[in-house]
């Protein structure tokens, strides 16, 4: 069969030797490491050049063009440029802090791609507590970016980082909330037999669950219109301001390897995972992965930024109630098989069941206008 | 148990992203609330009243057009109109309509910049500002039609312009007021109803109708605070009293309020062009006048409504070629004075948008 011949191990002609045989743990590991790495820089490098192509027309404008065709070296060029890029270090600089963010920032960012399935069963571990692991790594980031803006000894860079931290401490709440409906349905924990579970992608049972992990998900990745701990019209750039050179880029790759890390766990979540007609599961995967980042593309060059107090009100006031009542209401159906049993009124049920409470959420409880709160 | 807290001095600018030129701002901060500014300028001080005492009168104009580089017309058209009350010049009607249609496009061109930098300051990321560039690069090649310049067009003369329009002005014109409305409408729809941008400038910012008089603040800023004055209708000059227009103005006086005053100027300067166009007559462009001008010993001080406010030209002639002194009335710098009352109490995020709402061009503060 078709898809077969193009799955992943053929790909680089490498039959894969199961992790129990004896020393088959260590080429699993090296094997899937290379492809880890391999596919994290390689998908940066692309969803920067969605990025700034698609940006650029949105903004009817071109983008950058001049570099390959279709300017596709955009970001090789982008790379060589920060890597000859001198390495400054301010002078009252906490030196050690300022030298180990980055690395601290950019090691949980790659280390979530250890648990994402680019096919059945093609992942570096099929932990059985897959998503926990995602949330408990994914924070991470945050230390080092908050060693970022402390270590700069830079005023800019401390506002920038206190944000940070604030809005990721929020926003893991209703993000977890939101993953839990899914695991409820699928019962499981591995990011592997989740994607198997998806017979019909999770979006259609859980519409409400993908549009809480998007919002807060781009919220702790500081995507827009989340964006404040590196509002440039504000603060600079924010925790990063002092960075250069190649620290610098250390933190542009952990900006795009987090997104991609996000756009690739909504995918394994929420839109099938590998799963899908026709095409090799790996390329569906890819795919699935683009279509996620464009959505944040999109937002990016559409919304105003919020303001601090804004975002906190919208997490502990908008997203934690809903993600609340989305657990509920979906253990509700899970409690009564409707996963298995009425599948058709499940998705109905949900899809009116999000429309409504967004609407009288949005009209009665919470509006980002109403009021100010002090942080 | 209360965390011990202390203000810090956060120094933005005079290199920041917002701070729309060379100009620093000592923000006292308690956490990421203002307590205190202190707008600090003098970045871009190139001494041009001191410079325009050794010109001439016409060696002047290209002077006035780096005062507030993004609306050069209407700064040409505010010191022509001082130095033709000096020396008591009439200007030919054709000219007259010329110089109204070349200020009110410059209008267009300036408010278009300054509500893409105010959202481009809320965060949006450049996306309305790229837009509204779009439109502002029509008027721009509008200008470079007439005068072969793109930013600093030094076009206007004492006793009219420096030419007549060309042949393929007047179409290009047409097709830019049909387009013109559609895209304002769009713009308008993109934004207007923002959950986001309300959020963020409703509100925010709030400057009283008496505080900005006190502060004598001027231009779209005072009429977003509800005071009607405009000088194109307080005290007309050139030929605006034949024309038929509005004073848009808002109520509270918030950074949203200030947009929206902008937007709804955009549509009356629309207005007045397409009545400019409609009675353009034909005729001479400049008046007849000795190769130097030298006004006879006195003073003048002309005003107009500029994009940012009232702009005035004090300008005192000893009878010589050169003014004795020249003064100018920058509205930037005048209505920045009431930034500290606006912002106090304010977070940093919102000391940016109330700065970008102010709209402020430095090359005017600094002069």
């Amino acid at each position: 069969m078709a898809t077969g011949e193009l799955s992943i191990y053929n790909l680089v002609k490498f039959q894969a030797i199961p992790p129990d045989w004896p020393g088959g743990f260590w080429w699993h590991w090296l094997f899937f490491t290379v492809v880890v790495i391999g596919f994290v820089l390689t998908m940066v490098m692309g969803v920067i050049y969605i990025e700034r192509r698609g940006m650029g027309r949105m903004q009817s404008r071109l983008g950058p063009n001049r570099t390959g065709p279709f300017g596709l070296l955009q970001p090789v060029a982008d790379a060589i440029k920060v890597l000859l890029k001198e390495n400054i270090v301010p002078v009252a600089a906490d030196k050690i802090v300022h030298w180990l963010a980055p690395v601290i920032a950019f090691a949980p960012a790659l280390m979530i791609f250890a648990v994402i399935p680019f096919e059945n069963g093609a992942l570096l571990a099929d932990l059985n507590i897959g998503i926990l692991y995602v949330v408990a790594i994914s924070s991470v980031s945050t230390v080092g970016i908050f060693m970022a803006g402390w270590g700069s000894s830079n005023k800019y860079s401390l506002l920038g980082a206190m944000r940070n931290v604030a809005a990721v401490v929020s926003y893991e709440i209703p993000l977890v909330l939101a993953i839990v409906g899914v695991v409820l349905i699928a019962g499981s924990l591995s990011l592997n037999q989740m994607v198997v579970a998806q017979d019909i992608p999770f979006i259609l049972l859980q519409p409400l669950g993908f549009l809480l992990f998007f919002t807060a998900g781009c919220a702790e990745i500081n995507r827009s219109p989340f964006d404040l701990m590196e509002a440039d019209s504000e603060i600079v750039a924010g925790f990063h301001t002092e960075y250069s050179g190649m620290k610098f880029a250390m933190f542009y790759l952990v900006e795009y390897a987090e997104a991609v890390a996000i756009s690739a766990i909504i995918t394994t979540l929420f839109l099938g995972g590998w799963r899908g007609p026709l095409l090799p599961p790996w390329l569906w995967f890819i795919v699935k992965v683009m279509l996620v980042f464009f959505a944040m593309v999109w937002t990016r060059t559409t919304l105003p930024r919020i303001r601090i107090d804004q975002l906190m009100a919208f997490a502990w006031k908008f997203l934690l109630p809903m993600s609340l009542l989305n657990l509920f209401i979906t253990a509700l159906q899970v409690l009564a098989d409707w996963p298995t049993q009425l599948i058709w009124a499940m998705i109905i049920v949900n899809f009116a069941v999000m429309a409504i409470i967004i609407l009288i959420w949005s009209r009665f409880f919470f509006r980002l206008g109403w009021g100010r709160i002090e942080v | 148990m209360a965390v011990r807290t202390e203000p810090f001095v956060l120094n933005m600018g005079p290199v920041h992203p917002s701070t729309h030129g060379v100009f620093r701002m000592r923000a006292t901060l308690d956490g990421e609330v203002v307590i205190d500014i202190e707008p600090v300028f003098g970045y871009l001080h190139r001494g041009i009243e001191k410079l325009a005492e050794q010109r001439t009168y016409t060696g002047i104009t290209p002077l006035t057009d780096r005062l507030d580089y993004i609306s050069s017309m209407s700064n040409n058209l505010a010191y022509c109109l001082a130095v033709e009350k000096l020396a008591g010049i009439k200007v030919p009607e054709r000219a007259e309509y010329i110089r109204v249609i070349m200020a009110e496009l410059q209008r267009i061109a300036a408010l278009l910049i300054a509500v893409g930098a105010f959202l481009n300051d809320c965060g949006a990321y450049f996306t309305p500002f790229l837009y509204m560039f779009r439109e502002r690069e029509r008027i721009v090649d509008l200008f470079e039609m007439v005068s072969g310049q793109r930013l600093t067009y030094n076009y206007m003369r004492a006793g009219g312009v420096s030419q007549d329009l060309p042949e393929e002005f007047m179409p290009a014109l047409r097709k830019f007021m049909d387009m013109m409305p559609r895209f304002m409408d769009e713009y308008d729809r993109l934004l207007m109803q923002n959950e986001i941008l309300i959020a963020r400038a409703k509100g925010v910012g709030i400057l009283t109708g008496e505080q900005a008089i006190n502060c004598s603040v001027s231009g779209p800023v005072l009429r977003a605070s509800g005071v009607n004055w405009d000088i194109r209708k307080a005290d007309p000059y050139s030929i605006y009293d034949r024309f038929d227009f509005d004073i848009p103005t808002q109520a509270t006086g918030d950074c949203y309020d200030r947009y929206r005053q902008r937007v709804e100027e955009m549509r009356q300067s629309l207005r007045i062009i397409r009545q400019a166009m409609e009675q353009l007559p034909s005729g001479p462009v400049r008046a007849e006048l000795p190769q130097l001008i030298r006004p006879p010993t006195g003073e003048a001080y002309a005003r107009i409504e500029a994009p940012k406010g009232e702009l005035g030209f004090y300008l005192v002639s000893d009878n010589s070629i050169a003014p004795y002194r020249c003064h100018i009335r920058p509205p930037s710098l005048i209505n920045l004075t009431a930034l500290r009352d606006m912002v106090r109490g304010w977070k940093v995020a919102d000391l940016i948008i109330i700065f970008g709402s102010i709209d402020i061009t430095v090359g005017e503060i600094d002069r």
